[in-house]
């Protein structure tokens, strides 16, 4: 019997279900409280902090003038175009977002400490704000940083040698001008963190709701200025994370120098108003990109003007260049894309920083290429599924212009089962039939890949000063014969720690739940760099499976002597280690307990502890998505009437989960294109600070899914699984738009924005209808 | 954020409400479900100094009357009592209808029927319904109680006739009996989000030609507005889709519509028109 | 600084008091007073839903009730869904049919299905998908947490009744 595979139930889960899960705030017990002033302003000077006047014992608040030998956040990309931009823990001498943090209040309880952070007074002389890419690229724009004189921070610029001539001889050039508004991962768990200092050691221990809790203690320990043994932090149950959790704040070094400085406990819960003003934004960019076509509707070359505005800050430790230079490198997508001309520029602004949001960057770039192949195909007359059949790449590995290297992929079977299951023709006629009625219905189709589980070379290629990408385990097994798996990856939701069970147990031949990961603590697992980027299953798995191999093959060594039989004729299996083919069979705690306990009978060292290390290359999940919309074009409200994935992520750990990821992602998906967007008017207030403003998909919103599977190995991963996190929020936006484009086809009308909202449909319709007098009447 | 320090008096009788109120002046606050008081004080935005809880006082709540003979409503009443018409008739139809759209389930079990008039936000349903219909609002203070007609209540947004003395207890609505047809039309971003706009229609139709006509319009200004004009238009008109287009097209001309992130000037006038047709045409069918 | 109001409630089938300032919300009072943690707050501004709990039998949302409004009320929270180490059907149904990723607005949504299924056993895909929409989850996309209601309230109707949370 094999685990893999199977749907089983998350170990996590009865926990949580049972309110007994501990979050970040479930750990403040017996803490001081914080909270922070921010600066109300997007940019200007300091002038002047005025603290409230405080009685004995009525807490205490804290700016950048105390923060004696605490540095400031700066994280490095080793390119001549990288402009470093240091970020620090209190706003000194000016501020550069709305909502920086600017002083710190400490007292008994949240409600007090909010109390005195609202009486900081900060006087500041205000600047004209840089909003936007194209305020901050203007001829002469004031400088949002000094380093940055140009407001750009990051910039790649890239032009293959056939390039003019491809562009010459292109029977079509298709131009696109596509936006995506600024989005917010919005994780249910807000950010905060609970940082209590240790008498006995000097240490502090920070819990905190982060993705990456080795990394957040090397980027603190550095700015702080305190060596790492020294520091100790915690991931306990996250609320979600989706990037947003990934990057060092400014507000957990203010915590630990906090712990430090008042030798106490300090807990910091940040509320959802801080959570949209001051964490980390996303998706803010806009695509100019010209596809130049043959006559048979060949891609022959792209050029691709990109620009990010990644805000005031570059985040620690992926850098402000993670969203531009993806754009830049991924563009091609799962299409052959024979010359490239690109040029893509983080552009620095007055506005909240921009990390990593699920997807990154692929959201925008798989919506510019689906609409660049929608588009092409009606100016050449071709049916959309025809023109990407002749695009898709379908030799392996390739290369793309970029330098990006494809392994095996299912781009166009994936596509094929997609359309043959959605049935088109018999959409089309229901389509046609509804337009009659002044119905519009429409049908959305999106191809893309996800680059999944890459280690170090990939980051290192990038110039990142500290490059991620391997994972290492650490595996025992108690003389109980239970299992322990202490990972570096960091999961939050995901249910990485049954999957991992199930890998285990197949290896080990011991049921999952005897197999215990643990995860999330710097003292208590290997160093390694948390979960992000589709990537945990790929490598944290394919180390756990180095691991449990080396452990199979010391029970099975172990084993034989006691069965005094070879090693090659023991299997591992159902809690047995045995001899096919006779009875002898001893059970796995045995083995456990001799291991331990008899250790001289074996010839071997005591116990049963193995590790595991991987670093792969990294590897390309795909997949395609078609949506089905329809729009109500009198309102401009768009309703989702089915919704069908065909994933390829290799082997299936477990596939409720992969399901789970798939359909969390394309809710999101969904929420970028159809309904989010983070607003800052033009003083740079910014005006959705709460969830009734700023709108994630409800239950109403998302449909349930149709998913399919398909099974493509790939030698870049071990346990033949790809990664599956970010694929559905990568492809539905771009799916969701060009279903809603095609319901609008008889007007005209170009969706060139995500989110396209009622307003944006609505309004583009009329004026549509307005100038076209051949448009359908009373619109 | 947590809310700025209050003190709290949870009376037990309207008499003794009153005398608290009185008492405190400007700067208390009648906490009811509080289902947009607290969020505001959650934000610090609102900062009452004292909050006088009348969860408890007795004798605020409750349904009785008929559609025919018109429904008086006790200001307390949760928004979830009308989930289910409480009898049967047009008007309680309408309202059970019409309940499904303020916020959501959770919500609707705290927020109460009075408190939603006496916030008076703009795309609050509950004030278009009494806007439209007509409705009188029974005011309680120590000095005694006053009748307020709905049209006289609304003054703009969150702002309305009440002193800061005074607690509204009461809602009677006008009947709507049998020969009554009625639409509701609402659309905002999810459902549950405040109204980009709504229309609220009642129309009595004999051999295809509407006789009276009640329609109001919610989200789109300051306060819920009872198109008093353009009802008269529709009064002798025949029940059909061009009387409708003609209607909304007055409507739109005749409202300053107001602006906010989801919805500009522009896109929410248009949408006024679609959501005037679309109630008159369920009122119609 | 108000002075705190001393409050007696009944919180999962026991008696309790608490002694808090008032402007303590409900979700506050629970979490910090009566370390009962299960209760979560998303977004304290009544829209998230993670702080849902039954007040008098009722799905409310804890972060807009302040916790001296709980005098005198029957509260009940996720802790006492369970009966010991047995689930609830509602927690059961979540666990087999992957309702839940990160488990943040899981408790909130719990509450939120189990009272309003107390109210009406009977509800439609429709109605139940509706009262789902009150509370938001970023991690499942919804779909499995609308089937796990779905096949939870089979169970309940036919079932045993609910285990012993009642008060």
């Amino acid at each position: 019997m094999t685990w893999i595979g199977r749907s089983l139930p998350r170990l996590e889960d009865p926990s949580l279900l049972k309110g007994h899960g501990t979050y970040v705030a479930d750990h403040a017990d017996g803490a001081l409280h914080v909270a922070f002033a921010r600066s109300p302003l997007a940019a200007g000077e300091i002038l002047g902090i005025e603290l409230p006047e405080i009685a004995p014992g009525g807490g205490q608040v804290f700016t950048a003038a105390d923060l004696h030998g605490v540095g400031v956040i700066r994280p490095v990309l080793n390119r001549p175009d990288y402009r470093a931009v240091g970020q620090p823990a209190l706003a000194a001498g000016r501020v550069v977002f709305p909502g920086q943090a600017v002083a710190v209040a400490v007292a008994r309880t949240a409600a007090e400490a909010e109390d005195l952070a609202e009486q900081v007074f900060i006087d500041i002389e205000p600047q004209d704000p840089i909003l936007t890419f194209d305020a901050a690229l203007a001829e002469g724009a004031r400088a949002v940083h000094p380093e940055a004189p140009e407001n750009v921070l990051v910039e790649g610029n890239l032009k293959t040698k056939g390039f003019d001539e491809a562009v010459a001889q292109a029977a079509v050039v298709i131009e696109l001008d596509l936006r995506s508004r600024r989005q917010s991962a919005v994780p249910m768990e807000t950010r905060g963190g609970v940082a209590s200092y240790d008498r006995a050691t000097g240490r502090v221990t920070l819990v905190a709701s982060v993705q990456m809790p080795h990394m957040l203690r090397t980027g603190l320990a550095d700015v702080v200025g305190m060596a790492e043994s020294d520091l100790r932090v915690i991931a306990p149950d996250v609320g979600g994370g989706f990037g947003q959790k990934m990057s060092l704040f400014p507000e957990y070094v203010v915590l630990v120098w906090l712990a430090r400085k008042l030798r106490t406990k300090v807990a910091w819960i940040e509320d959802r108003r801080e959570n949209f003003l001051a964490s980390a934004h996303s998706r803010d960019q806009a695509f100019f990109v010209r596809g130049a076509f043959s006559a048979e509707g060949r891609l022959l070359a792209l050029d691709a003007n990109l620009k990010s505005n990644v805000g005031a800050f570059s985040c620690y430790p992926v850098t402000c260049g993670v969203e531009p230079l993806m754009a830049f490198g991924e563009l091609p997508g799962p299409y052959v894309v024979p010359e490239y001309r690109g040029r893509s520029r983080g552009v620095t602004t007055n506005t909240c920083m921009m990390a990593p949001y699920r997807g990154v960057a692929r959201p925008m770039l798989t919506f510019t290429m689906e609409r660049l192949m929608e588009k092409a195909a009606k100016a050449l007359g071709l049916d959309a599924v025809e023109i990407r059949r002749r695009n898709l790449i379908t030799s392996f590995p390739h290369r793309s212009p970029t330098g990006v290297v494809y392994d095996e992929g299912s781009y166009l079977q994936a596509m094929e089962a997609a359309v043959a299951h959605v049935d088109v023709p018999a959409f089309r006629a229901r389509q046609a039939r509804a337009r009659t009625e002044g119905r519009y219905l429409g049908l959305g189709v999106s191809v893309f890949s996800e680059r999944t589980g890459y280690g170090t070379p990939v980051y290192a290629q990038r110039g990142m000063g500290i490059v991620p990408g391997y994972e290492s385990v650490d595996l025992a097994m108690d003389p109980s014969g239970n299992v322990e798996v202490r990972i570096g990856s960091s999961p939050h939701g995901q249910g990485l720690k049954t999957a991992l069970a199930q890998l285990v147990a197949d290896e080990i031949g011991v049921v999952p739940d005897r197999v215990r990961v643990i995860a999330g603590d710097t003292d208590a697992t290997p160093y390694g760099w948390g979960t992000f980027a589709s990537r945990s299953m790929v490598i944290a798995g394919g180390a756990t499976k180095f691991a449990a191999e080396a452990a199979a093959d010391k029970l099975k060594a172990i084993a034989a002597k006691m069965m005094e039989v070879e090693v090659g004729a023991v299997v591992l299996d159902e809690g047995y280690a045995r001899v096919p083919g006779t009875n002898k069979a001893t059970p796995i705690p045995d083995l456990a307990r001799a291991a331990h306990h008899q250790s001289q009978r074996f010839g071997l060292e005591a116990g049963i502890r193995t590790s595991g290390f991987y670093d792969p290359g990294g590897t390309f999940s795909n997949a395609c998505h078609i949506c089905e919309v329809e729009v109500d074009i009198e309102t401009g409200g768009v309703k989702i009437l089915r919704f069908v994935v065909v994933e390829d992520a290799g082997v299936l750990i477990n596939p409720m989960i992969v399901d789970g990821q798939i359909a969390g992602g394309v809710a999101q998906g969904i929420g970028n294109a159809l309904y989010e967007e983070l607003i800052y008017d033009e003083d740079g207030n910014l005006l959705t600070t709460s969830l009734a403003d700023y709108l994630p998909p409800t239950a109403l919103e998302v449909p349930d899914l149709e998913i399919l599977h398909m099974e493509t190995i790939s030698p870049e991963s071990v346990t033949k699984a790809k990664g599956v996190g970010e694929g559905g929020t990568i492809g539905a936006p771009a799916a969701v738009l060009n279903a809603v484009a095609d319901a609008l086809a008889p007007f005209g009308v170009e969706i060139d924005e995500m989110p396209a909202t009622p307003q944006k449909i609505r309004l583009a319709i009329r004026n549509m209808a307005i100038r076209n007098t051949r448009a359908p009447a009373d619109v | 954020m947590k809310p700025a320090a209050f003190a709290y008096l949870a009376p037990t009788t309207l008499a003794e409400a009153l005398e608290m109120i009185d008492r405190i002046g400007d700067d208390g606050k009648i906490l009811a479900g509080g289902q947009s008081l607290v969020p505001a004080m959650n934000f610090r935005l609102a900062r009452p100094g004292t909050l006088v809880d009348i969860n408890g006082v007795a004798g605020l709540s409750g349904i009785s009357g008929d559609s025919a003979r018109g429904i008086s409503i006790g200001a307390l009443t949760r928004h979830a009592a009308f989930h289910t018409p409480p009898f049967s008739g047009p008007l309680a139809d309408l309202l059970a209808k019409v309940v499904r759209n303020i916020a959501h389930y959770p919500i609707r079990q705290r927020g109460t029927f009075g408190g939603s008039l006496s916030h008076a936000d703009p795309a609050s349903e509950w004030c278009l319904v009494t806007a439209t219909l007509g409705a009188t609002l029974h005011i309680a203070s120590l000095t005694g109680t006053r009748e307020v007609a709905a049209a006289d209540f609304f003054r703009g947004t969150f702002t309305t006739a009440l002193q800061p003395s005074e607690i509204l207890v009461r809602i009677d609505l006008p009947p709507l009996g049998a020969g009554w047809g009625t639409g509701f039309y609402e659309f905002s971003r999810r459902k549950g989000d405040f109204a980009l706009a709504m229309a609220l229609t009642a129309l009595r139709i004999e051999g295809g030609t509407i006789r009276e006509a009640r329609l109001g319009v919610g989200g789109v200004a300051d306060r819920a507005l009872r198109l008093a004009k353009t009802e008269a238009f529709l009064v002798g008109q025949p029940a059909h889709a061009e009387t409708f287009a003609a209607a909304a097209a007055m409507a739109q001309d005749s409202i300053d519509v107001s602006e906010d992130i989801h919805a500009g000037a522009d896109y929410r006038r248009d949408l006024l028109g679609t959501v005037i047709r679309r109630a008159l045409a369920e009122a119609a069918a | 600084m108000s002075d705190k109001i001393k409050i007696t409630l009944t919180v999962n089938g026991t008696a309790m008091t608490a002694e808090v300032e008032p402007r303590r919300s409900l979700a506050d009072m629970l979490r910090d007073d009566l370390r009962l943690t299960g209760t979560h707050l998303g977004c304290e501004h009544g829209v998230c839903g993670a702080c849902t709990v039954l007040v008098d039998g009722k799905p409310v949302r804890s972060c807009l009730m302040f916790g001296v409004q709980a005098n005198g009320a029957s509260v009940r929270t996720v802790e006492g869904l369970a009966d010991g180490d047995r689930l609830h059907p509602l927690q059961q149904a979540f666990w087999e049919n992957h309702g839940l990723q990160c488990g943040f607005c899981t408790p909130g949504f719990l509450m939120l299905a189990a009272g309003a299924l107390e109210e009406n056993p009977d509800m439609t895909d429709e109605e139940i998908r509706d009262v789902l929409s009150s509370n938001l989850c970023r991690c499942t996309g919804y779909q499995n947490i609308v089937k796990a209601v779905r096949l939870a309230a089979e169970v309940m109707k036919a079932g045993p009744a609910p285990q012993a949370t009642r008060s």
